[in-house]
């Protein structure tokens, strides 16, 4: 263990859970179109998988984006290994390396495309750069 | 403010070979995304294509340039 206990947690996590989703907001209720894309996009494969909102403390985003030299959120790891952000789990939703990534099967009436989810009213699509100290 | 002009001449000035098409996605002149194909990025994963691109703005990331959607292949 380490004197971060906020980093240790994170390891911890990424860890400890095959599928593990770093966003903001919640599964049931995103608060960024990036992240709702992403979780959609796991939705739409059937996928279990566990979800960490980083909007509680600041120090999950610049500790997370440490850990994983990303800038960005939301963040998938699979099996310890960070896969990507929105775009590349768009990309390989579509492309079907996400389910293989996975290790699930795509459900039949799983949409060709990435389901998009901002409709009006979707939260903004905002980042933040988490790998510079702004402090 | 960045424009997409700026943003695809600093991308192709940064990453040899890269061509960069990038839009601006809100008309806002801060949410955008980039399409980059550069040669060298044959030699690396998705994931460290698209920190190449982000590399190029660092702090700019989550500041001035709020969104910036990738796209990258090699050719």
């Amino acid at each position: 263990m380490s004197d971060n206990p906020v980093r240790d947690a994170i390891t911890e996590a990424i860890t400890e859970h095959e599928i593990i989703l770093f966003m903001k907001g919640t599964p049931e209720q995103p608060m960024c179109g990036f992240s709702a894309r992403t979780t959609a996009a796991l939705e739409a494969l059937g996928t279990e998988y566990a979800a960490v909102d980083v909007l509680p403390d600041p120090r999950i985003r610049a500790e997370l984006s440490a850990v994983s030299n990303w800038p960005t959120i939301p963040q998938l790891f699979v099996r310890g290994e960070l896969v990507g952000g929105c775009d590349i789990v768009t990309e390989m939703y579509e492309s079907g390396e996400l389910a293989d990534a996975l290790g699930v099967e795509a459900p039949k009436d799983a949409p060709a495309r990435a389901p998009v989810a901002a409709e009006p009213g979707a939260p903004p699509l905002t980042i933040d750069n988490n790998l510079t100290d702004r402090s | 403010m960045p424009s997409t002009e700026n943003l695809k001449h600093r991308i192709e000035a940064a990453i040899p070979g890269a061509r960069a098409e990038v839009s601006d996605l809100t008309g806002g002149g801060d949410h955008f995304r980039a399409t980059v194909v550069a040669p060298d990025f044959a030699a690396l994963s998705r994931i460290e294509q698209h920190r190449r691109v982000y590399a190029v703005f660092g702090p700019e990331i989550g500041g001035p340039i709020h969104a910036l959607s990738l796209e990258t292949r090699a050719e």
